[in-house]
């Protein structure tokens, strides 16, 4: 078996540090070794965004990375977008309008969005619905997803 | 996943030495979204892993005017595309760059691992071949350039050899009057392996009406993305007109070798090469006017 890797990592601001073969995925080690199972499992392939990560900036499967590959890196899960008082104005949003049913794919729907409206406060529906082809759901029909992430852009932009 | 060991190098002569040693049991990571899912898949089997990302020559993104573009063989879909300069200088590869997965996968995917994967079906490499691009190899016995149409041998085989590197893409200096498009075929708007794709180049004449030269390359029609000489050949010197295109559109489906799969028929795919070789060229030519 080849050697672990230690790694040295940012993960939703903290510094964290973990053992993991080089085999494993970015995925893998999120559930497996550090116990932060919001993240989900999907397809496993690059399919379908369950397992949706921030990493350095961009939104990435992290089924396709390496657990080594995070050497030095930023990264940000489901676990970091809500604080201990109250929900992420998309969170919020998913709830209300009702934008998830076994939601397997809800983390990587609520990271792929939060990074798109970061980015861009105003995106129409076509802009939406392009932005999250790379996550799929097999409940809700996507309607109300989208629904939820368009309201959200306004709940955000009158916050500014 | 199998086991292996993975090693990050800092250089490119270390990057060689790494994969040199081990020939065929080693293999390069880039953005891993060819690679990770073979491993996993048990489609191929490595001992070690080179992640050649903090290769500095892998990651140069250099673009000028004059010089042309010079594009490492690790950089991701989305720094293509969110540089202005280079969308425009080169469109049919930014065509393929923002097509390539979804944003999940352009974040990480990179054009020099789309080329390397050697898939008949991938998206950047008839862009590339009409752009005239070169490859930067890299190897134990030094650096070697070659024309992208002569990269891939077969599906998911290319020309590199004992542990080589592909380094980067040299592209050369946009000329004025000139345009590309790249469009594929999918049963969906997005995350699809393409039916049949097709890239188209004109350079035209400073009036904008005769078209100077032109390169037509294809892809999921043959064993490996395909290079169409006669298309170009049919165009040089004509007016810029519907028949012009008909004759390179003809040329395309002539030299389109496509087999029946799930995706599609020999006659789908054929039908389906003289449409986007026409739509192509339209958008190419639409391109180099503006
Ligand atoms: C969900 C999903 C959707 C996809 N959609 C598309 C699509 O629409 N169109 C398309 O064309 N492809 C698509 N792909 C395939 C893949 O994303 C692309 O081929 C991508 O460009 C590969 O780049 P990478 O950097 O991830 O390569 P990697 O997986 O890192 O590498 C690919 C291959 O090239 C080798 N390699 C990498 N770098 C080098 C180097 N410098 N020198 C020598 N060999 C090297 C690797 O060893 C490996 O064999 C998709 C994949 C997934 C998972
Ligand atoms: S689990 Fe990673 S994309 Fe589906
Ligand atoms: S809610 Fe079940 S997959 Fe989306």
């Amino acid at each position: 078996m080849a050697k672990k890797a230690h790694i040295e990592t940012t993960i939703n601001g903290e510094q964290v540090e973990y053992l993991c073969e080089p085999r494993q995925s970015l995925l893998e080690v999120l559930r497996d070794v550090l116990e932060m199972t919001g993240t989900k499992e999907g397809c496993n392939d690059g399919n379908c965004g369950a397992c949706t990560v921030v990493m350095d900036g961009r939104i990435v499967n992290s089924c396709l990375v390496l657990g080594a590959e995070a050497e030095g890196a930023n990264l940000e899960t489901i676990e970091g977008v809500a604080t201990p008082d109250s929900l992420h104005p998309l969170q919020q949003s998913f709830l209300q309008n009702a934008a998830l049913q076994c939601g397997i794919c809800t983390p990587g729907f609520i990271l792929a969005s939060k990074a798109l409206l970061e980015m861009e406060p105003d995106p129409g529906e076509e802009r939406v619905r392009h932005w999250l082809a790379g996550n799929l759901c097999r409940c809700t029909g996507y309607d109300k997803i989208v629904k939820a992430v368009l309201e959200a852009a306004d709940v955000l932009e009158v916050k500014g | 996943m199998q086991d292996f060991e993975y090693i990050a190098p800092r250089t490119l002569s270390e990057a060689v030495a790494l994969m040199s040693e081990k020939g065929e049991s080693a293999r390069p990571l880039a953005g891993g979204t060819d690679i990770l899912v073979q491993l996993r898949g048990g489609r191929r089997s490595v001992e070690r892993i080179v992640d050649v990302k903090h290769v500095p020559e892998l990651n140069e993104m250099s673009f000028s005017r004059e010089s042309g573009l010079v594009l490492g063989a690790a950089v991701p879909c989305y720094r293509l595309y969110q540089d202005q300069d280079i969308a425009q200088a080169y469109p049919g590869i930014m065509d393929a760059a923002s097509m390539i997965g979804g944003i999940q996968i352009q974040g990480r995917a990179s054009v020099g691992g789309n080329l390397c994967n050697a898939a008949p079906s991938a998206d950047a490499i008839p862009p590339l071949i009409v752009h005239n691009a070169t490859c930067v190899i890299a190897g134990q016995q030094g650096t070697r350039e070659i024309a992208v149409e002569e990269f891939c041998t077969a599906p998911g085989r290319n020309v590199l050899q004992g542990g080589e590197l592909l380094v980067s893409m040299r592209i050369p200096a946009p000329k004025s009057g000139s345009g590309g498009r790249y469009l594929r075929f999918i049963p969906r708007n997005e995350m699809d392996i393409a039916v049949a794709g097709v890239g188209s180049w004109v350079q035209l004449s400073p009036d904008n009406r005769s078209i100077v030269s032109a390169r037509v390359a294809l892809a999921s029609v043959a064993p490996t993305p395909l290079f169409v000489e006669e298309s170009g050949a049919r165009l040089a010197g004509r007016e810029v007109s519907k028949e012009a295109i008909e004759d390179a559109a003809q040329a395309a489906m002539e030299a389109a070798r496509p087999i029946s799969d799930m995706r599609g028929t020999i006659q789908q795919r054929r039908h389906l090469v003289g449409v986007l070789t026409r739509r192509t060229l339209e958008g190419a030519i639409a391109r180099a006017t503006n």
